[in-house]
């Protein structure tokens, strides 16, 4: 289950004055078992490009290869796509309607037309997935419960069509830290467990060098930088250009690298950094 | 997709016409329309379409854009012809079949019409074209204004009116945010037939619904905690300034009232 983006333009509302070149010439390749951290910032092309891959936005040119099959041919079937590659949105729980959660998240599955064995077993295994007791919660109002167990919600409708593919347009924006973290676990539990390709839209630098294997940094609807974490937050000028940063830690870092201290420039989370300033002081 | 509606769209620009007060862009336009309906020849027409064709020009307006003003109202317009035209009787009769009897009186009166409505649109599309929503609305507020006296809740509407215009484009935002939510979730709403497109719906307005709700109620707070509390008192950042523009734009507006009325037969 390979992605395969190739010269990929898109043109937001030609011929008009509010013209706008949302996606510049972009060539992704992607591998299954990928787990990609898509950053840039604000209005940089992200979530118009993952548009693309769901085949919800028509390229205005370049092709689009999912599983060798071209998506951006007329006579493709859209279904076909999102059996493979399921989208969570920015702030999903907007999208709940159902009287029930476990309505709600049989909707996704419901729309594939299979049977309801089948779906009943996708709702208990999602919501299982994203940490919902299925028997507490399948016959609660998705509008009574929390905020977090909303987005947890919506995930799991994605979930419960168990795409190949997973695009997560930030999912953890506008939680409170420890939803954050439930939700990012759940996401790598979800990714290694199934040997998922996942798609991951983040504005958070920790969250990214937490989790992802490989990172691509968009600006201006170009993709401008493409390669593991260590290659990419090295690029601290050019991230900072870009309006990015580089977690914090790693400003840390540099900081004790500039007054001497023989530590390595690929760290990046707290317990990496952790582990090799305990070893320096131990020897010191 | 559905981003590509357009209801009364508004295209920044420079020009002369953009930078009209609101108020007499108002006003001319509702002279104007009155003036469409006083016409009663072809000579008048063409007094009027040079004139339209004239702002057009100076407003800098692309043709694309009354073109795209007018497309809704095909329909309406090949309906009027198509009663016109088979409903007149007169005295010259042009063509017949079995009882649908098409006279010289009814083809003139359809272009008429037709003419008529067309020219509506048009004048009213440089309006809306060429004036800012909130333009508008402060303009509108500003006619009513001496009408207070005689209980016309002159500012509540022009808010009311505000607001509706603000949340247009929000709305079919968030609209379009939920459609592609649900269609990545496998939603179809294109095929099947009638009931089955109508339930296809309730994905998107259910979200809709109590989204906008959420919003309002929001709105209203977030109103009320800068201590709005109606229309009194209340002064605003932008003055309406009537300058020299103003009088070019109503003079030559008079100039195409007083020939079209003289010439009227």
């Amino acid at each position: 289950m390979s992605i395969k983006i190739e010269n990929l333009t898109y043109i937001y509302m030609p011929k008009t004055p509010f013209e706008k070149k949302a996606i510049d010439d972009v060539s992704i390749d992607i591998k299954q078992g990928e787990f990609v951290a898509l950053i840039g910032h604000t209005g940089s092309g992200k979530s118009t490009l993952i548009q693309h891959i769901n085949g919800l936005l028509k390229p205005t040119s370049g092709t689009i290869l999912v599983d060798d099959i071209d998506i951006t041919k007329k006579k493709v079937k859209l279904t076909s796509i999102r059996r493979k590659v399921g989208l969570v949105f920015q702030y999903p729980e907007y999208q709940l309607f159902e009287e029930t959660i476990e309505k709600d998240i049989s909707f996704g599955p419901r729309n594939l037309g299979l049977d309801n064995d089948e779906i009943n077993r996708r709702v208990q295994r999602a919501m299982k997935i994203v940490g919902l007791d299925y028997e507490e919660y399948k016959d609660k109002s998705p509008f009574e419960i929390s905020g977090g167990q909303k987005r947890r919600v919506a995930i799991a409708g994605v979930v419960a069509m168990e795409p190949r593919v997973l695009i997560l347009d930030e999912p953890t924006a506008g939680l409170d830290p420890k939803g954050r973290d439930d939700i990012l676990n759940k996401i790598v539990e979800l990714y290694k467990a199934n040997n998922m390709t996942i798609i991951l839209v983040s504005h958070s630098m920790e969250d990214v060098a937490k989790v992802a294997n490989r990172i691509l940094v968009m600006d201006k609807g170009k993709c401008i930088l493409d390669g593991t974490p260590e290659k990419i937050f090295r690029e601290i000028d050019t991230l900072e250009s870009v309006g990015l940063a580089v977690p914090q830690v790693t400003y840390l870092i540099r900081e004790l690298r500039n007054k001497g201290f023989n530590l390595s420039q690929d760290i990046f989370t707290i317990e990496k950094a952790k582990e090799e300033l305990l070893k320096i002081l131990k020897i010191n | 997709m559905i981003k590509d509606i357009t209801i009364g769209q508004y295209i920044p620009g420079d020009s002369f016409i953009h930078k009209l007060d609101p108020r007499f862009k108002i006003l001319i336009s509702i002279l104007f329309i009155i003036d469409l309906f006083l016409v009663n020849n072809f000579i008048g027409y063409l007094y009027v379409l040079i004139f339209i064709l004239f702002t057009i020009l100076i407003a800098n307006l692309s043709l694309k854009y009354i073109y795209n003003g007018l497309k809704p109202i095909l329909v309406l317009l090949l309906i009027t012809a198509i009663l016109n035209i088979f409903m007149t009787t007169g005295k010259n009769l042009i063509w017949s079949w079995g009882f649908i009897n098409v006279y010289k009186e009814g083809l003139i009166i359809a272009a008429f019409m037709i003419i008529r409505l067309v020219f509506l649109i048009m004048g009213t599309s440089i309006l809306t074209l060429t004036t800012s929503p909130i333009e508008l609305t402060d303009g509108i507020e500003s006619l009513l204004n001496p009408f207070k006296r005689i209980g016309v809740p002159a500012h509540e509407l022009a808010m009311m009116m505000t607001i509706a215009l603000r949340f247009i484009p929000t709305l079919i935002d968030e609209t379009d945010k939920i459609m592609k939510a649900q269609m990545a979730r496998g939603a179809d709403f294109e095929s099947g037939n009638l009931i089955s497109r109508a339930k296809s719906l309730i994905p998107i307005l259910v979200p809709l619904f109590i989204s906008s709700f959420r919003r309002a109620d929001e709105l209203a707070m977030a109103m009320e905690s800068r201590c709005y509390k109606g229309g009194e008192g209340r002064t605003r950042m932008k003055q309406l300034k009537v300058t020299k523009r103003d009088y070019i734009a109503s003079c030559s507006f008079i100039l195409l009232f007083v020939i079209t009325i003289i010439s009227r037969t």
